[in-house]
């Protein structure tokens, strides 16, 4: 049985409240776009309840506390299928059984939960290193990434907290949608049609007139930084994937 | 004259080879500005070389009174020189770091007019970021030495790391390639921040507010190969900075030849040592973080690291009546000894033996480099300990022979071929 949910946090987790309700704890979480074919399995859509959601995930609370739970979040931000059908499997045995210790590194399930979570966790931190931010005319600081998983909303706090001073705009764009923030809050921005053009770098701005300068000598202070007696091109590209290259200034 | 352009270039290759990298260890918090200290430090980028890049990494000037041989921005080189302003490293060091490009400046320079000079110069960078700018970023600051204990402490109240380099790991060495120089020099700095660190954090204990000073602490970095020294000379001296003086890292850097005039220096063109480099990092963290004391790895019977294995399979093999270790009793600090086993995995395997024995197939995917490990331990379904008293046979099975002048990857230069085990029994 699939469940077709909405794509949000809030959509899966009706999935788990969904199961339980129904007695259809086989069933694995999807979304529309996502699904192949019906033709095989039936599907059911399931609809995002705010008070369903909050009575699971308080459950939840109690029985793996604040930690787990941010964790069953990073692994659902992976994105996948597979990830979210593990995750889902946990949390029915964990509302089945009364305890899952997620320590228990020996059961296959938990350990492929820990390495989605890990995986989530270095895209995470690769995009706070590969954010590359372009100044335009008005001061506003835009940049555009294109992460595997789902890891925007893993790294807002992070650029709000250091970037306090800077309007700024970081824009998923495999996944359409950015945050944006206006020196006092962040918000959730989906794009327009005038927003965007369908080149993966030229979002319809007019840049700040010293913006190309510092773009060139950011490529000239990185081609000086290199020694070329130390030349490793397989470590280079283990550690800045090719994938990431056309939104790195220094590599474009 | 050349424009910015051509003196970022001057004074960022100037720089480079001074290879701490590290953004890690600040604790700033942005307060009314911009910038902040992640604590783990963030690599933004790699150069084509595979080192990381997350500071902007410049000399203020490559100027230099000393001649020290294996510099390029010794007195005596016939190079282009240059200078920043305070103002023109302040502007890039912001521009650079609202982009995302930074986590924040190193700032080094050659000795100009004399010690308390450069230092003041670099002293008025810091200070103006931290106070005009708001800069909460990382800042890694050089010590020069010579400089009075009144600037280096003041220039402390800014940065989050000072650093000053021993370059050449013995005084012996150093006197052959920089007269001038002397280890002493490196010390007195060392141990002037090293007393303020310790005096603010006594009261730190009675008082509420206490300045930030240094919170990233200190480190040094030694150059290998240019001078004949053996690793048990590297590693004994990392091992005598290290205590005396708290650092926070050591770092080796395989020496690079520039210098077609000096004799007792390697050749120009000759490759750096990037193995024995790779060799010695592990050594140094074997002593930090895996319990294992200098001479247990290195000592006069066994002064040089084994190029072509990781200097704990070295030891293990040395040492084959502590194997093979039983992962399902063995405390977490003798599992980590195991060759293949790292202090993620071994905490992996001491939490998940809670609820069962762990067998070979649950470790596997631990994270365990299980091929070489196999040798060395032991599971719940193990049917002997593989090897561990055939050390000879086990160390053929693992080593391969290393390609000249192949770049430095560890873990794949221990041969994982399964084919091997054929020959053993």
């Amino acid at each position: 049985m699939y469940y077709i949910f909405d794509g949000t946090y809030a959509g899966y987790i009706c999935c788990v409240f969904e199961a339980f309700s129904r007695k259809e704890i086989d069933s694995r979480p999807t979304r529309l776009d996502l699904i192949q074919t019906t033709l095989f399995f039936e599907s059911r859509p399931i609809e995002t309840h705010p008070e369903r959601f909050q009575r699971v995930v308080q459950a939840m609370e109690k029985k793996i506390g604040h930690a787990g739970m941010k964790l069953f979040y990073q692994n659902f931000l992976a994105d996948e299928e597979k990830a979210w059908l593990n995750g889902f499997q946990l949390l029915i045995k964990l509302f089945q059984t009364e305890t899952l210790d997620l320590k228990n590194y020996g059961d296959p399930q938990i350990l492929q939960f820990h390495q989605t979570i890990k995986k989530v966790n270095r895209e995470r931190h690769r995009m706070k290193a590969f954010v590359r931010f372009m100044k335009d005319s008005n001061e506003l600081y835009t940049a555009i990434i294109e992460p595997d998983f789902n890891v925007l909303p893993l790294i807002i706090d992070f650029f709000r907290n250091r970037y306090a001073d800077q309007q700024w705009l970081i824009y998923d764009i495999r996944r359409q949608y950015g945050y944006h923030y206006n020196l006092k809050e962040v918000q959730e921005v989906f794009s327009t049609a005038e927003m965007l053009t369908d080149e993966s770098q030229s979002l319809q701005v007019s840049l700040d007139l010293k913006e190309e300068e510092y773009q060139i000598l950011w490529k000239k202070y990185f081609k000086s930084t290199n020694i070329e007696q130390r030349k490793n091109l397989k470590l280079h590209i283990r550690h800045v994937p090719q994938r990431y290259w056309k939104y790195l200034t220094e590599k474009s | 004259m050349f424009d910015f352009g051509d003196k970022l270039q001057i004074l960022a290759d100037a720089a480079k080879y001074d290879v701490s990298c590290s953004s890690s260890g600040g604790k700033r918090k942005n307060i009314g500005g911009i910038g902040d200290s992640s604590s783990s430090g963030i690599c933004h980028t790699y150069t084509e070389d595979g080192r990381c890049v997350s500071l902007l990494k410049i000399l203020m000037t490559n100027y230099c009174i000393f001649d020290c041989a294996f510099c390029v921005s010794r007195k005596s080189n016939d190079i282009q020189r240059a200078a920043f302003s305070v103002k023109e490293v302040v502007e890039l060091t912001m521009n650079f770091y609202r982009r995302n490009y930074i986590e924040g400046l190193f700032l080094s320079s050659g000795i100009f007019k004399s010690a308390d000079y450069t230092m003041e110069r670099l002293m008025l960078v810091v200070k103006k970021l931290r106070t005009e700018e708001k800069f909460h970023g990382y800042i890694h600051l050089k010590a020069i030495p010579g400089a009075s204990e009144a600037l280096l402490k003041e220039a402390g109240l800014y940065v989050d790391r000072m650093s000053v380099n021993l370059e050449i790991p013995t005084e012996e060495g150093l006197k052959l390639v920089a007269p001038e120089k002397d280890h002493q020099s490196v010390r007195e700095p060392l141990q002037t921040i090293k007393t303020e660190i310790i005096a603010l954090k006594e009261e730190k204990k009675t008082m509420k507010k206490v300045p930030l000073f240094v919170p990233a602490g200190q480190s040094t970095q030694m150059v290998i190969g240019a001078t004949g020294e053996s690793d048990l000379d590297i590693m004994g001296t990392a091992n005598e900075f290290y205590k005396s003086y708290n650092l926070k890292r050591v770092y080796y850097s395989g020496y690079i030849p520039i210098n077609p005039k000096d004799s007792l220096l390697p050749q120009v063109g000759t490759a750096p040592p990037l193995q024995r480099e790779n060799r010695l990092y592990q050594t140094d963290w074997l002593l930090r973080f895996y319990g294992f004391s200098l001479n247990e790895i290195l000592n006069t019977q066994h002064e040089n690291l084994e190029l072509d294995m990781d200097p704990k399979l070295a030891w293990a093999i040395r040492n084959p009546q502590f194997f093979p270790i039983d992962i399902n009793t063995a405390s977490y600090q003798w599992i980590i000894r195991i060759p293949g086993v790292g202090r993620q995995s071994a905490n992996k395997i001491v939490q998940a033996r809670k609820f069962g024995k762990l067998r070979e197939d649950q470790v596997k995917k631990m994270g365990i480099a299980f091929n070489r490990a196999k040798y060395f331990m032991s599971c719940a379904d193990s049917v002997f300990g593989l090897g561990f008293q055939y050390p000879e046979q086990v160390r053929k099975a693992l080593v391969k022979q290393p390609l000249i002048g192949e770049a430095s990857d560890s873990s794949r230069l221990i041969s994982e071929v399964d084919s091997y085990q054929l020959t053993l029994f």
